[in-house]
């Protein structure tokens, strides 16, 4: 029913004979673990490979081996800083603007979900706001807003809008009809029904988008610190300014810890999702999602 | 919890007719067309439990829809005498984030009854239909049977004077299904109410009723009605009778007769 929205599939427990539940949880991290690390053990190789083999030292600033990247973006205490203080504004950034378009996503869609005047009036436009090319609004918004934190936080939430209103309207009116007929027959008002039918029934398809607008509040928090630079510089300030100098470590550096940035926001989602749907959602079960 | 729509007349019970649920002449036709029911007239007195078969598609399912009100017939009325009316429908309709005891309660929350009322009422249907020590658990950690019962349970906490079904078990196995057959009659026998069910088994229908109708499709209407003359209590044993075998033989040729 959610094929293409929600990534969760029910995996089917095939419990093996154990003999004793820690050694079986051991087995588990080592299945789920190994696979990962083997990869991430070849990248690095991989990466060696090239900045050593492939790239002359005068061209091995292109990909700096990656003990230079840990001893100068990680290690050098006056980098890291720097990085992390870029990372914690971008951060911030894109929290507000995901609660924003967090409450105004699923507002927007709950009043959709209620009327059809109301969601054939609106839903072209937030298709649209899909389609218009954030980066092609960035200089009008900055003439209009200015080119600091509150811009920023608009672009990041623009971004971040459409995936929540999308799943959450879609969760809102996939409600069984047997259910809606039992609601009908107990004759429950239009709130009773929102609230102790379609937005619970609606909760997967709530979390998927949170999931989605997580990473993209991310990544519109990180554009605009490319066309905002006023304030307090953000990690994507910081990106333009290494390349700029060619501190290619600290360009790696920091990329790096934009992307762990984007996972961290998508764990907490899994998590927060997981823990909502624990008891009754087939996605909950589900060993990866 | 159906009162007051405008095609389904409430009446006062003084000096009500016989029936608790009447259908007067009702038709249905959609607005594609179709013909689903074609002027059904029946009554169903307390203490009755009438059975509807047919094949699918014949308007069985529509029937209840309009006696619930919620369907209006296009034509005809339907008279219902009382307030207490509960309905079962072909899926259990849990709902996956509540717990048994949440789900049983649901009724009588959206009716906004008391908490305590509201608990006491559950308790007893829970442990009516057999459920008793799983009020905690998710629908989903539950068989199909199983969440049938707590189907029924939601259901009697309404307390109903009549009492529809559509088709609850016709997802559930032939063994499951029989059990629940014989605790569907016990609880019958206990609350005393009057009960319309749809079903396509007509071993089903002539094991539970006092009174079998008989519809064919196309346009949907009633083409026999036969009285089921075997005593309550019934016990599984019925099944195997010779007496048993001769009514559904003569259901099903009734129903092969309108087939055609």
């Amino acid at each position: 029913m959610i094929s293409t929205m929600a990534p969760g599939v029910p995996a089917a427990s095939t419990a093996e004979p154990v003999t004793s539940a820690g050694q079986a949880r051991m087995r588990g991290y080592v299945t789920m673990g190994g696979p990962p690390l083997i990869v991430f053990a070849l990248f690095v190789a991989v990466w060696y490979l090239i900045s050593y083999g492939l790239l002359s030292e005068r061209r091995r600033f292109l990909l700096p081996p990656p003990h230079d990247v840990v001893s100068v973006g990680f290690l050098d205490w006056h980098n890291f800083a720097e990085i992390l203080a870029g990372l914690s504004s971008t951060a911030a950034i894109s929290l507000a603007g995901f609660a924003i378009a967090g409450t105004i996503g699923f507002t927007l869609a709950v009043v959709m979900s209620q009327s059809v005047a109301m969601e054939r009036s609106f839903y072209p436009y937030a298709v649209a706001l899909q389609t218009l090319p954030v980066l092609a609004m960035t200089p009008l918004v900055g003439l209009w807003f200015g080119f600091d934190t509150f811009s920023r936080i608009l672009i990041c939430s623009i971004l971040a809008l459409f995936p929540i209103i999308t799943n959450t309207l879609f969760g809102l009116k996939s409600v069984e009809p047997s259910q809606r007929d039992l609601f009908d027959l107990m004759k429950a008002g239009r709130w009773t029904r929102l609230w102790r039918l379609e937005i619970p029934a609606a909760l997967p398809n709530i979390l998927t988008g949170l999931r989605i607008s997580g990473g993209l509040s991310v990544i519109g928090a990180i554009v605009a610190d490319f066309f905002f630079r006023q304030g307090d510089p953000g990690i994507g300030r910081l990106l333009d300014i290494y390349r700029a100098s060619l501190e290619t470590e600290r360009l790696y550096a920091a990329i790096i810890c934009s992307s762990l940035l984007g996972l961290a926001l998508f764990l907490t989602n899994t998590l927060i999702s997981r823990h909502v749907l624990r008891n009754w959602h087939a996605s909950a079960h589900s060993k990866s999602s | 919890m159906t009162e007051g729509a405008t095609t389904v007349a409430v009446r006062p019970k003084e000096g009500a007719p016989r029936g608790l649920l009447a259908f007067r002449g009702v038709e249905m036709v959609f607005p594609n067309g179709v013909h689903a029911v074609h002027t059904v007239d029946m009554d169903i007195a307390p203490g009755e439990f009438v059975s509807v078969v047919g094949p699918s598609g014949c308007g069985k399912s529509t029937l209840l829809r309009i006696a619930s009100g919620l369907a209006r017939p296009t034509a005809g009325e339907v008279v219902l005498n009382t307030g207490h009316i509960a309905y079962v429908f072909q899926d259990p309709t849990l709902l996956p984030w509540r717990t048994v005891r949440q789900n049983v309660e649901l009724c009588t929350q959206l009716k906004k009854l008391p908490k305590a009322e509201r608990a006491e009422k559950a308790r007893q249907a829970i442990e009516m239909v057999g459920l008793a020590g799983f009020e905690n658990r998710h629908p989903n950690q539950l068989s199909g049977g199983m969440r049938m019962r707590a189907s029924l349970a939601r259901a009697l906490t309404l307390e109903p004077e009549v009492f529809l079904f559509d088709e609850p078990f016709g997802a559930i196995d032939e063994i499951t299904r029989e059990r629940l057959n014989s605790e569907l009659l016990r609880i019958f026998r206990a609350r005393a109410f009057a009960g319309v069910f749809v079903t396509h088994s007509i071993a089903e229908a002539v094991f539970l009723s006092t009174r079998v109708a008989v519809m064919c499709a196309r346009p949907g209407r009633i083409i026999g009605e036969f009285e089921v003359p075997f005593p309550y209590p019934r016990e599984p044993e019925l099944r195997s009778t010779p007496e048993f075998a001769a009514l559904t033989g003569e259901i099903g040729r009734c129903l092969r007769s309108g087939a055609q």
